[in-house]
C-alpha cells in the first residue's frame, strides 16, 4: 500500500494542514511580545546609576523614602541592588555598580585602599540588637554587655541563627563572639546555625527554630514576622552600626557613571540628604541616624 | 500568620485592585519568560528533533548532555551569566547586567535543554512508528523532520509548556543577573523572595498564589487552543 510514492492514503495523517494556524498565531503573538520586551529594555535612556547596598537599607524601606526625593532634585534614577556587604563589595570590585552604601568600615576602607573606591564617607548609623524568644531560655534579657550575653547563649547551648554570609552584620557578629571568647566554628551545625542567607531570611529561621540572632535595628523594626521574638539586648556601645558611602573609582572601572554617582554621594552627605534620612520613621521610630561629617 | 482563607482573600484583593506595581511585575515576568521561551524553542526544537530522528556521531553524548542540562541548577546558571555579563566579564561593555535582557539570557540557558531533551524523546518515539512508512516513501531528511514535528505537535506543546513552567517559576538565576531592582528587574519570583525576607509571609504567599493562577490561565489557554485545533483538523 505504501509501494507507490505518488499515492499516499495516509497523507492526510501526515498533513493535517488546518489547525496549525492558531498555534502559529500564538507563536507570532509571543514573538511580538518578545520584541516589545526588548524595546522596553532599550527605551530607558534616562540617566541612572546602580547602587550596591545591603538588605537592611532596602528591607527597612529607607531607599523607597530617599530615592524619589533624590530623583526629584536631580532627575537621576537610582537602581538598588541589595545584597550582603561582602557581596556588594565584590560586585563593585568587578565594576558592577557606581556607588556603594554598606556597613563594614574595615572592609570599606580596604576597598578604597586597593584603589576600587574614590573615598569613603560616614553617612548614618543605627545599632545592632540581639533578638530572641520572649521566654529567653538563656536568660540574657537586660544584659548591657553584648559579648557576655553571647557567652550565656554559648554556655547554655541555646540555638543561635547566624547570617554566615560574610555580610556587614555577620562580620559584626563574629567580632562580638571573639570578644566573648567563644569559638563558634566549633559549634557550627549544633547550637550555632549558619543560615548563609540575608537578614530577613535569617530572622525567619530564628523565629522558626526559637533561636537567638543578631540583627540591625532597622530590619527588625520593619520586619513583619516577629512571632514571639523580641529585643533582649541593646545599648552596648560595641553594637554601634556605621554605614558608609563610596563612589566606585572610575579610573579603575571605566564603566562607572562618575558624574551621576558623585551627585548621589554629595546629595546623601548634604543637609538635604541627611535630613531626609533623619525623617524616615516607622511607627514614629527613627531607623537611621545621619552623621555625615561635612 | 493568618489562615489560608485570609491569604486567598489577599491574593484575590491584589488581583482585583489591579495594583499598578503588581501589574508591572506580572507583565515583566510574562515578557521575560515568553522571550526566553521563543528563543529556547528556536534552538531547542530543531536540535531535539535532529537528535530524535537521525543517527550521527556523538548523538548519544548529545542526548546525555541534554538530559543532564535539564537539571541545571538555576543559581549556577545565574553565576555563569553574571560572570559573562559583569563589567569585568567578556560581555561587560554591553552593559546588560541588571537589565531584563540579562534575565532573558539566563532563562534561555536554563530552559533550552528542557525543550530540546523533551523534543528529542517525543520525536524519537514517533520516528520508530513511522520508520517503515518513511522508508517506503523514500522521504528526504527535511521532510521527515517536518512531518514528525507536525504529527508530534501536541506532545511538543508539553515540552514547550515544561520550559515555560521552569522559566516563570525560577528565582535563583534571575535574582543574580537581574538584581531584583524595583521597577526594572523585579519579577514575580524575586518579589516573593523579597517579601519573604521582609517577614511579610502573607503577602509573599498571596503573590505566590497570583503566580500560580497565572500559570493555570496560560496552561488552560493552551489546552483550549489545542482542543480548538483538533476540532478544526477533524472538521
Amino acid at each position: 500500500m505504501f509501494g507507490s510514492s505518488t499515492a499516499l492514503p495516509s497523507r492526510r495523517g501526515f498533513f493535517p494542514s488546518i489547525g496549525l494556524y492558531p498555534l502559529l498565531a500564538a507563536l507570532a503573538l509571543s514573538i511580538l511580545m518578545g520584541l516589545s520586551s526588548l524595546a522596553f529594555a532599550q527605551e530607558n535612556d534616562s540617566p541612572f546609576i546602580i547602587v550596591q547596598s545591603t538588605t537592611s537599607t532596602r528591607n527597612s524601606g529607607l531607599f523607597e523614602h530617599l530615592l524619589p526625593l533624590f530623583q526629584a532634585d536631580t532627575g537621576i534614577e537610582v537602581r538598588v541592588v541589595a545584597v550582603g556587604t561582602g557581596q556588594a563589595l565584590r560586585n563593585a570590585k568587578n565594576g558592577d555598580g557606581d556607588v556603594l552604601l554598606t556597613h563594614s568600615r574595615i572592609d570599606e576602607e580596604r576597598f578604597v585602599a586597593e584603589g576600587h573606591g574614590v573615598e569613603r564617607f560616614d553617612v548614618m548609623y543605627n545599632d545592632f540588637i540581639i533578638v530572641g524568644p520572649a521566654r529567653d531560655p538563656a536568660g540574657i534579657e537586660g544584659q548591657d554587655d553584648a559579648p557576655s550575653a553571647l557567652s550565656m547563649i554559648a554556655d547554655t547551648k541555646r540555638p543561635f541563627a547566624s547570617r554566615g554570609d560574610d555580610s556587614g552584620t555577620h562580620k559584626a557578629e563574629l567580632r562580638l563572639w571573639r570578644m566573648a571568647g567563644v569559638d563558634v566554628q566549633a559549634a557550627s551545625g549544633r547550637w550555632y546555625r549558619e543560615t548563609g542567607s540575608g537578614m530577613g531570611t535569617t530572622l525567619n529561621i530564628a523565629v522558626g527554630m526559637d533561636a537567638y540572632a543578631l540583627t540591625d535595628r532597622a530590619t527588625w523594626i520593619a520586619f513583619g514576622n516577629k512571632g514571639n521574638h523580641r529585643i533582649l539586648v541593646q545599648g552596648d556601645p560595641r553594637l554601634f552600626n556605621q554605614y558608609g558611602i563610596i563612589l566606585v573609582n572610575p579610573d579603575r572601572h571605566p564603566g562607572v557613571k562618575a558624574k551621576q554617582g558623585r551627585r548621589f554621594v554629595d546629595w546623601i552627605l548634604s543637609s538635604t540628604g541627611q535630613e531626609a534620612i533623619a525623617s524616615y520613621r516607622i511607627d514614629g521610630q527613627p531607623l537611621f541616624f545621619p552623621n555625615a561629617k561635612r | 500568620m493568618s489562615d489560608f482563607g485570609g491569604i486567598l482573600g489577599e491574593a484575590a484583593g491584589l488581583l482585583v485592585a489591579l495594583d499598578p506595581d503588581l501589574m508591572e511585575i506580572i507583565g515583566l515576568s510574562l515578557r521575560i519568560t515568553l522571550v526566553s521561551l521563543v528563543i529556547a524553542c528556536f534552538i531547542g526544537l530543531p536540535v531535539g528533533a535532529l537528535a530524535g530522528a537521525f543517527a550521527f556521531p556523538g548523538r548519544s553524548a548529545l542526548i546525555v548532555l541534554l538530559n543532564t542540562l535539564m537539571g541545571l541548577p538555576p543559581v549556577v546558571v545565574g553565576l555563569i551569566a553574571y560572570l559573562i555579563l559583569s563589567a569585568s566579564g567578556p560581555l561587560g561593555p554591553l552593559g546588560l547586567l541588571y537589565t531584563p535582557v540579562a534575565m532573558i539570557i539566563a532563562q534561555t540557558i536554563l530552559i533550552t535543554p528542557i525543550v530540546a531533551a523533551l523534543t528529542r524523546q517525543v520525536v524519537e518515539d514517533l520516528h520508530l512508528e513511522y520508520a517503515e512508512q518513511f522508508a517506503s516513501m523514500q522521504a528526504g531528511k527535511i521532510r521527515r523532520i517536518l512531518e514528525l514535528m507536525k504529527d508530534a505537535r501536541y506532545s511538543l506543546l508539553t515540552a514547550v509548556l515544561a520550559g515555560f513552567g521552569r522559566a516563570i517559576s525560577e528565582v535563583g538565576a534571575v535574582i543574580i543577573v537581574g538584581g531584583n531592582i524595583n521597577h526594572v528587574t523585579r519579577v514575580m519570583t524575586t518579589a516573593i523572595a523579597l517579601e519573604t525576607s521582609k517577614g511579610n509571609l502573607q503577602l509573599a504567599l498571596a503573590l505566590g498564589i497570583v503566580l500560580l493562577l497565572l500559570a493555570v490561565m496560560i496552561n488552560a489557554g493552551v489546552m483550549a487552543l489545542r482542543a480548538f485545533a483538533e476540532r478544526s483538523a477533524l472538521a
